[in-house]
């Protein structure tokens, strides 16, 4: 939602503070993907303008976690999966882009899994982060989330006409450096992608950014360019991201990057303080810095004033 | 002159404490007293540390964020380490050994073992 609609009541504003901590919708516009804010896309009003739900990204659930900045993740996570469910026309699938845990505990990802089997969606896709895959010995994570890709931890699936491609990026890290997706990977990458003709819009997600937002905090993947630049064939390409707590959007191109909120707590701008730990915000702030986000395909084509990067300012100005 | 037979006995008490005390230091050293690393503010502190084979190293946590402590040689592996929580590890052979968090891979550290 924008900040500079002038006609907005005081009753909507009130709303929108109220459905903050909900997330953001994906808008196919012309078969380009644009992010709209779950908030907006839930109100049956203005919602209904958006066009079709056509899926929604949740990230950084980090369950487990019980620390002053949120000391309940749990209800955050369960109050945007009820918007996600009060959605008039639901999106069909939910895609998680990592850290769905705390510390990689099996108990987390029991909860974890009972409170995402509350999502009125057909498919929940994931990748993981870091933080589900700290445990010693690796596998908590693809255990319950292993099957879809054979335990390597990338897929692809294809849904209503797009191709999206799921990659882990969190293992092999390289010390004092960035997320890594490795060379078996990239090779996979490019079988994947030779038989999808330049015209398929190809929805890419991974936890970790996958463009340079802040290096030394290790907010980037260093050998992401290699996977971008298999993807410049292609007309339409949106890349989702988490890691970092906050939305950050970027145009490359036909290539759209967007990074999510987290459903559990903010984190700091790039560089702000120490490093990148949970921020504490006052209670009454928390829900307008959390959200997950949402995608529809739109019946109609955006003004450029409603452009995607518009709307992401206006997304992160607060909801 | 002739020294009381009490101040000789005092003397040599004297003298026994300060060997003893001289040994315990020493002995102290030689079994290696415990080393611990903190891991504060997204850093390993100290990032380099040397001690002597078969010591125990303990990195404890005091950020709000999890750490792990994960040898780059795959020899040690903590798995994730919450605030104020600890991971311990026994060093017998002497090397250098590098470690990083897996979570936050800026952090990186260094132990020499003697």
């Amino acid at each position: 939602m924008s900040n500079d609609q002038p006609s907005r009541s005081r009753r909507n504003a009130l709303k929108c503070l109220a459905y903050g901590g909900a997330g953001t919708v994906f808008a196919l516009t012309g078969g380009v993907l644009t992010p709209i804010d779950l908030a907006v896309a839930a109100d049956k009003t203005r919602g209904s303008k958006m066009g079709r739900p056509f899926f929604v990204q949740i990230s950084d659930t980090h369950i487990g976690f019980n620390k002053p900045a949120n000391p309940d993740v749990g209800a955050t996570l369960t109050r945007s999966i009820e918007l996600v469910n009060s959605m008039s026309i639901r999106p069909q699938l939910i895609i998680h882009t990592g850290d769905i845990t705390h510390l990689s505990r099996p108990e987390e990802f029991d909860t974890a899994e009972q409170l995402l089997s509350q999502l009125a969606v057909s498919e929940l896709h994931t990748v993981p982060g870091e933080h589900d895959v700290a445990d010693t010995t690796v596998s908590e994570y693809f255990n319950r989330f292993g099957k879809a890709s054979n335990n390597k931890g990338y897929y692809s699936f294809d849904h209503a006409g797009v191709h999206f491609m799921a990659l882990i990026n969190v293992l092999h890290f390289k010390p004092g450096g960035l997320g890594a997706l490795g060379a078996e990977q990239l090779r996979w990458v490019n079988d994947d992608l030779r038989g999808q003709s330049a015209s398929t819009p190809i929805v890419v997600f991974a936890h970790m950014p996958l463009w340079s937002i802040y290096e030394p905090w290790g907010w980037g993947t260093g050998d992401a360019r290699l996977l971008i630049e298999q993807l410049r064939r292609f007309g339409s390409v949106t890349i989702l991201n988490g890691h970092i707590h906050q939305i950050v959007q970027k145009v490359e191109g036909n290539i759209t990057f967007h990074t999510a909120r987290s459903t559990a707590y903010p984190q700091p701008e790039p560089g702000v303080g120490p490093g990148p730990g949970p921020l504490v915000v006052a209670s009454d702030q928390l829900p307008a810095r959390l959200g997950i986000t949402t995608v529809s395909s739109i019946k109609h084509h955006l003004s450029p004033g409603d452009s995607t990067l518009a709307d992401a300012s206006g997304v992160a100005g607060g909801v | 002159m002739r020294i009381p037979r009490s101040r000789v006995a005092l003397a040599f008490v004297g003298a026994l404490l300060l060997i003893v005390a001289l040994y315990t230091r020493v002995a102290s050293a030689d079994e290696t007293a415990p080393a611990q690393i903190v891991m504060k503010d997204f850093k390993f502190t100290p990032m380099s540390l040397t001690v002597k084979a078969g010591t125990t190293v303990t990195w404890a946590n005091k950020d709000d964020e999890p750490h792990t402590v994960t040898s780059d040689s795959g020899l040690f592996r903590s798995g994730a380490i919450d605030t104020d929580g600890t991971y311990s590890f026994r060093f017998e052979r002497p090397g250098t050994y590098h470690f990083t968090c897996s979570i936050h891979p800026q952090m990186v550290g260094t132990l020499v073992v003697q």
